[in-house]
Order: structure tokens, then C-alpha cells, then sequence
């Protein structure tokens, strides 16, 4: 019987390993797909809250709906993203976060 | 209801709008206007002063328990006053037409003179504290625009300034005198005053306080010790302002507001003590300093100070009518040695030292018989009016058993007699000792008709049989003391001064301390200096260190040292920040779901 708190450690692993992947690794790809990872891991908890908060024997869609509205958020920040990383990489010829630290005192 | 005094209070007033309004551009008309105005008033003071007493007054301000009034009261003090303000004003109103011929601000200067008329009769007429407060301080003001009439001078402008502000000092002990009479008593009109004053349960404190805060007005307008450093320095103004405003009617203001609010002095012997050496002292001082002056305007108004003196002390001897008595004869002669000396002053064209000039008898006579006659009058010969005025102070000492001051006023006495016999044997007898004095000439009618019309008062106002008209003068006993020793005094004042100066084309005399006027200028000079930069050193420290370094520096100093402190945050690697991002949203919720129990 799989209960609502499988589903919260397996989104809340999901997020661990996305953050340790914005954290750790060094190519700015990789950083933004560890970010993506994330906000999953986010979707999955809340289809989990739906599904075990029934209203009159059905789930909760309005957890539903949130999800959708972050999966098109997400297709608009990969889109933003993507193109931040392309411009950044042709001012910069790289990807890499260690060469990208000129913000600083 | 009577509508002369409103006539009189108002028809200088109407002169100022017009020519403000309308002819400042006509200068002759200006000049026209004012004149007519105070012969105006002059007509109708003379219908009061042969009418009856009364009074009259209506609400100006009328605030629940509070009211304000605006109304006269006619008596004895009031239609004598009248008479002096209006009658050497109208006079000193035609020599101006003289005297300012040539000026470019004649418009400017007869409107401030009818202001003046205006004002110094609304204290005359005053029935209540408010009113004569609110005239007071309009003198005051008129006084200034007066003095600073050549404003281009600086030393006019200084002097202006001088003079209100030493003016305004005395006022606020004035103003608050006037708030304790009416927070102790609940009334501030006289004739109610003067009945509640006496009545039982007011406080001997009060009774001592109030009339001296009242006084202090007197000290700062009549140009008392220690605030009469005003009044020479006044003298910058044209001569017919220092004759009418700083000799003969506004610097009488404060004499004439003691008399009116006597009653309040009555109680309190110490404050008639205090009164009466006041005076003494501003009057042997300024007799002291005058023997000194080479400036003819200068001496005059030390004498001034000096009979004012007297005429403070004689309050203070509760012997008012002799102070009023003087008063008004002192008005006419100072008023007449004045305009002789503008008189004089304008035919040596504006020279006013009395070294320079001499010999001005033959030059000048009308001038020279007028102002012996005004000299006359001031010193106490027998029979001219000073005589018998200052004889009535001297008998009313005497009647108080008060030796120090009859001793005092004798030498007063003495001192007037000498220093006045010295200005006018220097000035007008003797060799001619410049040009200007050589080439000098007899001034125009318009001026010399105002000097004769003064000298007939100046020679008869004394006489008894001419007193008894206008104004009861108490009897006193002793008064043959009175005549022997003013006679002795002023005949050995005149004697030793004619002796000394006839014939001297320098001053055998030379005493720096009485010529320097005792340094109280200077004094004063030093005291403000010290206050002034004591306060102005504290208050900029206040400033540089406490407001400026403290709150508007260190506000910046503060943001300036957080963002430094911060700026070491500012690493540049993005890991780092997402590291205390997540670092910092762990914290929060620990603090959340564990740090509340």
C-alpha cells in the first residue's frame, strides 16, 4: 500500500538531489536541468496531497491545476533560461560557473 | 456719544492712508495733508479741553470672560496731554515743511509723522491696558521708521535699530506687567483697575511686581537707566523728529503712562522707591555725560534723559501732577531748543558740532533770542516755565522728607544750568570759528514762526496765575527751600559755565569718562558680544557635532557601514548564494516548526 508519505520522501529525495545538483556541479546546463529536477519534485508532492485529500470519494483537483500552472511556468522559465545561457555563452564562451564570478566585492 | 476724540485719535490716521494710497508721488500735497490733519486734531483737542470729562468705549474683541476695548477716556491728565501732543506736534508739523524742503523722502517722512500723531494719541486717550499697549508698541514702530529716515546712512539705520530694540526690552516687562494685572485683578480697564487694585486679597508680591514690570515699558520708551543708550543715538533722525518723538511727546509717553496708571504704584512704597532712584540716577548721569557733548543735538538729548529723569522721580515721590507739570513745559521748551538747534543746524548746512560754530548771534537772531529763551526755561531761571516745574519737583521731595533726592535734584539742577549755558555760549556767542558759521543766515519763516510760537509758551506756562487754567498744581509746603536752592544751583551752574567757556575756541574741559558717556555703550557691546558668541559657540557645536555628526552623519555613516560589512557576502559564486539560500530557508523552519516550544 503506497501512502502519502512515499510520495513525500520520494519528492523530497527528488528535491535533495536537485539542489545538491544546483549546488555541486560546475556546467550551468546541468545546474538548470538539476532545477527543473526540483520544481518535479515539487509536482509529484503536490499530485501526492491530491490524490490523498479525497472531496466526496474524488481527488483534489485543485492541487491538480496548480501543477499544470507550474508545468507551464516551467516551459516558460526553460525558454528565458535558455536563452539567458546562450547569450551568456556567447559574451562569455563558456558554461562553466567558476568563470562566471565577476559579481563579486 | 462725544465724536471729538475719535476725530482727533483718527484724522492723522486718515492723512497716513492717503498719502500711502494716493500722493506719495505730491510730495508739497503729502505735506499739505499731514499738517491739516493735526491742525485737525489740534482744533478738536482744544473743543475737548474747554468740553467735559467723560468716556466712551465699544468692543473690539470679545472673547467670552475676555474682552478687548477700544475707547477714551477724557479727564484732566488726558485734555492737557491733548493740548501738548497736538499743539507742539502742529508746530513741529510746519518747520518740517521748512526743514525737509530739499528731502526726497518728504511723502515718506510726513506719513511716518502722522502715524506718530496718530499713535501717541491713542495712548493719551487710552482707556485700558490693551489699547495703550497696542498704541505703544505703534509709537514705536513710527519712532523707527522716523529715526531710519536717511536709511542710506548706516549709522540712521543702526540707530533705528537700536531703538526698537532696546525698546522692545523694556516692552516685554511692560506686556508682562500688563498680564499680571489682569490675571491678579481679571480687568485691564483703568477705571475698574483703579477700584479693584486697592480692595483686599491680592498678594503684597503682586502688589510689588506688577506696577515695576509696568515700569520697565516707562524704563525702555521714556529712555531710562540702564536702557536709555536709545535715546542719543535717536538724535541720527531728522531735527524735527527729535524734537517732537524724542523730546517733547514720546518719550513723555512713559511719564504720562506712570500718571495714568498711578494707582497701581500707590500701594508698593518700594516700588516708588524704585521709581524715584531710577530716575535720580538716569538724571544725574545723563546731566553728567551732557557737560561733555560736542554734538548740539547730542547735549539736548542728554538733557533730555536728564529731565526725564526728574520727571520719573517725581512719580516716584507720588507727587505726579508735579512730574506731569513738568512735563508739559518741558515739552514746549525742549521742542523749542530742538527746533533752534535744527534751526541752526540747517543754516550751517547739517554741521552739528559746537566748536564750529559761534558767533551765531548777529547771524541769526530770532534763533538766537528763541533759544535763549528755550535754554532759559530748561536751567530754572525765575520766571520762565522750567523754574517753576522743576521747582515743583524740588518742593514735592522736600514734602517727603526725602533729602538724598532733593540733594540730588539740586545738582541736577546745577549740572542742567552749566552744560546748557555751556551750549549756548559756545554756539552762539563768541568768535565765529569756521566757514559755514561765517556764511550762515536766518532761517525761513516757516521755521522761525514755530520757534517764536513756542517761546511764548516756553517764557509764561510756568506762571501761576497761567497753570491755574490749564492744570491743578498741588500746594506744597517748603516751597521757599524749593526757590532758594534751585536759584542758588542754577545760578552757580550758569555763572561758573559762562566763566569757563566765554571766548574758548577749544574745550578747557576734557574728561574722556563723561565724553565716552561712562562706556555703557561699549559695555553693553561687550556683554551682547560675550552672550551673543556664547550662545552662538554652543549652539554650533550643538550643531556640527550633535545634529550634524551625530544623526545626519551617522544615519549615513551607519548605512554606509552595513553595506561594507555586507559587501564581503558578495562572493560571485552563484553555488555559494544558492548554498545560503538553502541554508537560510533550513533555519526558518527549524526556527518554525521547532523553535516555539
Amino acid at each position: 500500500m503506497v501512502t502519502l508519505n512515499d510520495y513525500l520522501i520520494a519528492s523530497g529525495l527528488l528535491f535533495a538531489v536537485g539542489f545538491a545538483g544546483v549546488l555541486l556541479r560546475r556546467n550551468i546546463i546541468i545546474i538548470f536541468m538539476a532545477l527543473e529536477l526540483m520544481l518535479n519534485a515539487a509536482n509529484l508532492s503536490l499530485v501526492g496531497f491530491s490524490r490523498y485529500n479525497l472531496q466526496k470519494g474524488l481527488p483534489d483537483y485543485n492541487a491538480q491545476v496548480l501543477v499544470f500552472f507550474i508545468i507551464t511556468v516551467a516551459a516558460a522559465e526553460v525558454a528565458v533560461g535558455l536563452a539567458i545561457i546562450v547569450a551568456l555563452f556567447r559574451a562569455r564562451q563558456t558554461t562553466h560557473l567558476e568563470d562566471l564570478n565577476t559579481l563579486k566585492f | 456719544m462725544n465724536s471729538a476724540p475719535w476725530i482727533i485719535l483718527f484724522s492723522p490716521f486718515i492723512a497716513v492712508a492717503i498719502i500711502v494710497l494716493a500722493t506719495e508721488k505730491f510730495k508739497r500735497i503729502s505735506s499739505y495733508i499731514s499738517v491739516a490733519a493735526v491742525a485737525v486734531s489740534f482744533v478738536f483737542s482744544v473743543l475737548v479741553f474747554t468740553g467735559e470729562n467723560g468716556s466712551a468705549s465699544f468692543n473690539w474683541i470679545d472673547l467670552g470672560s475676555f474682552q478687548v476695548k477700544i475707547g477714551y477716556v477724557i479727564d484732566e491728565l488726558t485734555k492737557l496731554m491733548l493740548l501738548v501732543v497736538s499743539g507742539v506736534g502742529l508746530l513741529i508739523h510746519i518747520y518740517s515743511i521748512g526743514y525737509m524742503a530739499d528731502d526726497k523722502g518728504r511723502s515718506r517722512y510726513f506719513a511716518g509723522l502722522s502715524l506718530f500723531m496718530f499713535s501717541m494719541l491713542g495712548i493719551v486717550l487710552a482707556n485700558n491696558f490693551i489699547m495703550m499697549f497696542i498704541f505703544w508698541e505703534l509709537v514705536g514702530v513710527s519712532s523707527y521708521i522716523l529715526i531710519g529716515h536717511w536709511f542710506e546712512r548706516s549709522s540712521a539705520a543702526d540707530a533705528a535699530n537700536k531703538a526698537f530694540l532696546v525698546n522692545r526690552l523694556g516692552d516685554f516687562g511692560f506686556m508682562l506687567g500688563i498680564l499680571l494685572v489682569w490675571n491678579t485683578t481679571g480687568s485691564v480697564m483703568f477705571d475698574e483697575l483703579s477700584q479693584r487694585w486697592t480692595s483686599a486679597g491680592i498678594s503684597p508680591l503682586v502688589l510689588t511686581v506688577a506696577p515695576l514690570l509696568i515700569f520697565c515699558g516707562a524704563v525702555g520708551k521714556s529712555a531710562q537707566f540702564p536702557l536709555h543708550v536709545w535715546l542719543p543715538d535717536a538724535m541720527e533722525g531728522p531735527t524735527p523728529v527729535s524734537a517732537l518723538i524724542h523730546a517733547a511727546t514720546m518719550v513723555a509717553a512713559g511719564v504720562f503712562m506712570l500718571a495714568r496708571t498711578f494707582f497701581l504704584f500707590t500701594p508698593s512704597v518700594t516700588a516708588l522707591n524704585v521709581v524715584l532712584w531710577i530716575g535720580l540716577l538716569t538724571s544725574l548721569l545723563a546731566a553728567v555725560m551732557a557737560t561733555q557733548q560736542d554734538d548740539i543735538k547730542r547735549v539736548l538729548a542728554y538733557s533730555t534723559l536728564s529731565q526725564l529723569g526728574l520727571m520719573i522721580a517725581a512719580i516716584g515721590l507720588a507727587a505726579p501732577q508735579a512730574g506731569m507739570f513738568h512735563l508739559y513745559t518741558h515739552a514746549s521748551f525742549k521742542a523749542l531748543l530742538f527746533l533752534g538747534a535744527g534751526s541752526v543746524i540747517i543754516a550751517l548746512h547739517h554741521e552739528q558740532n559746537i566748536w564750529q560754530m559761534g558767533g551765531l548771534r548777529q547771524k541769526m537772531p530770532i534763533t538766537f533770542w528763541t533759544f535763549l529763551v528755550g535754554t532759559l526755561a530748561l536751567i530754572g531761571c525765575p520766571p520762565f516755565a522750567g523754574f517753576w516745574s522743576k521747582d515743583g519737583i524740588l518742593a514735592a521731595a522736600l514734602a517727603h522728607e526725602n533729602i538724598p533726592a532733593f540733594i540730588a535734584i539740586a545738582c541736577v539742577t546745577f549740572l542742567t544750568a552749566y552744560y546748557m549755558s555751556r551750549l549756548f555760549v559756545v554756539t552762539f556767542l563768541g568768535e565765529t570759528r569756521s566757514d559755514s558759521a561765517g556764511h550762515s543766515h536766518e532761517s525761513p519763516m516757516v521755521m522761525t514762526l514755530p520757534l517764536v510760537l513756542l517761546a511764548i509758551p516756553s517764557t509764561i506756562a510756568g506762571f501761576p496765575a497761567v497753570v491755574s487754567i490749564f492744570y491743578k498744581v498741588p500746594e506744597h509746603e517748603g516751597a521757599m527751600a524749593a526757590i532758594v536752592v534751585s536759584s542758588i544751583a542754577f545760578l552757580a551752574g550758569a555763572i561758573s559755565a559762562f566763566l569757563l567757556y566765554k571766548e574758548k575756541a577749544k574745550d578747557p574741559i576734557d574728561i574722556p569718562l563723561f565724553e565716552n558717556r561712562f562706556y555703557i555703550d561699549q559695555m553693553y557691546e561687550v556683554l551682547v558680544k560675550w552672550t551673543q558668541d556664547l550662545l552662538a559657540n554652543i549652539s554650533g557645536f550643538v550643531d556640527r557635532w550633535i545634529i550634524d555628526g551625530g544623526f545626519v552623519r551617522g544615519a549615513g555613516r551607519a548605512a554606509w557601514g552595513f553595506g561594507f560589512a555586507l559587501r564581503f557576502l558578495q562572493i560571485g559564486n552563484l553555488q555559494a548564494y544558492a548554498f545560503l539560500f538553502g541554508a537560510g530557508v533550513v533555519l526558518l523552519l527549524y526556527f518554525i516548526l521547532f523553535g516555539a516550544s
